[in-house]
């Protein structure tokens, strides 16, 4: 962090040594719109009504649109990613999608994340982070998991 | 039991070629929130080690999802779309996908059960790289809600 935004090594990449089991990541608001479901609908090209057509969300059962829950789980493993101080160290990364974020269209949603150290393997430098994300007060994701290589 | 049970272990053959973009790569990387620069800036990509810049983690399942196209399209497997929903989601990376690579996608089914009257089906695609290369394995379990 303490060079220029400029030098292409600006964050190094976290040492295994300063982590141990227990550490909380920082924690993090994800903010969610209707402009940014349709951002990650054109990106990730998956373009389900539910995800940005509220008659079309409504028709078919839900409360509301809902966020992709790829959207849910691509944006809260950038705390650990970032945490880690480079996104190609994550080498495995899985959950459980348990509830849908619903995003109405006047307010959006805010999804909390945070991250605590499960385990830390000195040998290989592995660390397995467990995220809880949640929205409206309900977990969205279960059993999240992601395991960092460290320096 | 809303999918054909007789699908479980059938293997599809490999998908087309998709060729990952340093464009597409950035879109999905602002999509999701991530301000790595190993996302965006080849240099910094470099300097870490990377050939070019890298995906974010989920990114696979763009094409993942393309792959798991071909049983839900598959008449013979009965899947009603709009009574699928995404139940669990893994990615194991042999390493990341990078800008320039050329991927094909082979389809494992590798589970179809039943649960309270709901239908879970468990796919797993292997990616690699046109040469061979294993670059990803993404698991994705889909859930089929039964008649209410």
């Amino acid at each position: 962090m303490s060079a220029q935004p400029s030098t292409p090594t600006a964050t190094p990449v976290r040492s295994f040594s300063g982590v141990a089991v227990g550490d909380a990541l920082p924690s993090m608001t994800v903010h969610v719109d209707r402009a940014r479901l349709v951002q990650y609908a054109g990106a990730s090209l998956d373009r389900n009504r539910i995800h940005w057509d509220e008659p079309f969300a409504k028709a078919v059962g839900l409360p509301d649109v809902i966020a992709h829950g790829m959207f849910t789980m691509g944006s809260a493993v950038t705390l650990v990613t970032d945490w880690a101080g480079d996104a190609g160290r994550v080498v495995e990364y899985g959950v459980r999608f348990t509830r849908p974020v619903v995003v109405p269209y006047d307010t959006g949603a805010d999804i909390e994340v945070s991250g605590v150290v499960k385990s830390a393997d000195p040998e290989t430098r592995r660390v397995t982070v467990e995220l809880t994300a949640t929205a409206a007060g309900e977990k969205v994701l279960g059993r999240a998991l992601a395991v960092a290589v460290l320096d | 039991m809303p999918v054909n049970a007789d699908f479980q272990g059938r293997v599809y053959p490999p998908t087309e070629t998709y060729r990952v973009s340093a464009a597409k790569i950035r879109e999905f990387a602002e999509a999701v929130g991530s301000a790595d620069p190993v996302h965006v800036d080849a240099d910094a990509a470099r300097a870490r080690g990377y050939a070019d810049v890298i995906a974010p983690p989920t990114f696979a399942v763009l094409i993942a999802q393309q792959c798991d196209g071909q049983l839900i399209r598959d008449p013979e497997a009965g899947i009603d779309f709009s009574r699928v929903v995404h139940g669990e989601q893994r990615f194991v990376h042999h390493r990341p996908l990078t800008a320039g690579d050329a991927v094909v996608g082979t389809l494992h089914v590798d589970t179809v059960r039943e649960a309270g009257g709901h239908a879970m089906v468990t796919t797993r695609t292997e990616l690699a790289t046109e040469a061979g290369e294993s670059v990803c394995t993404a698991t994705s379990t889909i859930v089929l809600r039964g008649a209410e």
